[in-house]
């Protein structure tokens, strides 16, 4: 993708990415995290979560694989960065939770660097506020 | 009980080095369910002009984790209470791709602790360079401390 062809204003579609107790028992372990209130429903609500909770670094990742596929280069993105704005409670069910996920070009930068405003829900909560990735485009 | 703000400005630098393999790579991308193929085939990540492939933007989590069990987060003398931590904030800066076959040396530090309401923000930047001294990216993370605040 080439900066010059890219348009403040751009949306990025919305995707949705569905979240499983499986998949954050997988990100523990992936990412270190062992948070008990990552996996145990007990605790959580013990204090005072709504449930088990998906880590706000795994919310951030799944965001942030719509600016990865859409700029096509993984390693394009220079920074990134978020607020985690309410958590993502996760059931302990078949189903899970769904997390909406669209993006914008809110700003071209110099030395050909754009950076793309994220919207990431759950139903109606957004789940990240300032939401942000730069990325370096050729 | 509030956290101990003598805290802020310790440094915690790595006892050892994170040796970044394509497994560990692959096993990340698996977990955020992202199969791009420049984290795992080496061919697409050189064709995107990477040497090996490369991590995932928010892979660096790990060595939060990997080093945070030895640094401030479980020093008794910060009063932090892991289960009344969520995470507030995160920011990654990354000056180049991490690839597989770095190796790592990583230097944490708190660098600021402040009241919101009732709960406590602690703020900790995570820099990241290689064994060579090459700047590879800055990590900043805010944990909210939940209803720790002094009354």
């Amino acid at each position: 993708m080439n900066y010059d062809d890219v348009e403040i204003g751009t949306e990025l579609p919305a995707r949705t990415f569905t979240i499983q107790r499986a998949n954050l028992v997988q990100y523990c372990g992936a990412s270190g995290d062992f948070n008990i209130i990552h996996w145990n429903e007990r605790i959580a609500k013990a204090v005072g979560l709504p449930d088990v909770i998906a880590h706000g670094m795994y919310t951030m990742a799944e965001a942030g694989r719509l600016v990865t596929d859409w700029v096509g280069d993984p390693g394009a993105v220079v920074e990134y960065g978020v607020r985690f704005s309410a958590p993502v409670p996760v059931p302990d069910d078949d189903k899970g939770t769904d997390l909406v996920v669209s993006g914008t070009v809110a700003e071209k930068l110099d030395g050909n660097r754009v950076a793309v405003d994220l919207d990431a829900r759950v139903g109606e909560t957004k789940v990240l506020m300032k939401a942000r990735a730069v990325v370096q485009l050729a | 009980m509030p956290l101990n703000r003598d805290f802020v400005g310790r440094e915690y630098p790595a006892p050892d080095t994170y040796e970044v393999s394509r497994e560990l790579i692959r096993r990340f991308a698996q977990a955020i369910g992202d199969n791009h193929p420049a984290y795992t085939d080496i061919e697409a990540a050189k064709a995107l002009g990477h040497p090996d492939v490369i991590a995932p933007p928010t892979f660096l989590t790990v060595l939060t984790f990997r080093y945070a069990m030895s640094g401030p987060v479980v020093d008794p003398d910060l009063g932090l209470n892991y289960a009344l931590v969520v995470h507030g904030e995160q920011k990654f800066v990354h000056h180049r791709p991490v690839r597989a076959g770095d190796v790592l040396r990583v230097v944490s530090s708190i660098v600021d602790i402040r009241d919101a309401g009732r709960n406590e923000l602690m703020t900790t930047k995570t820099a990241v360079v290689t064994t060579e001294g090459e700047p590879i990216a800055d990590l900043y993370g805010t944990l909210v401390s939940r209803g720790t605040a002094a009354a």
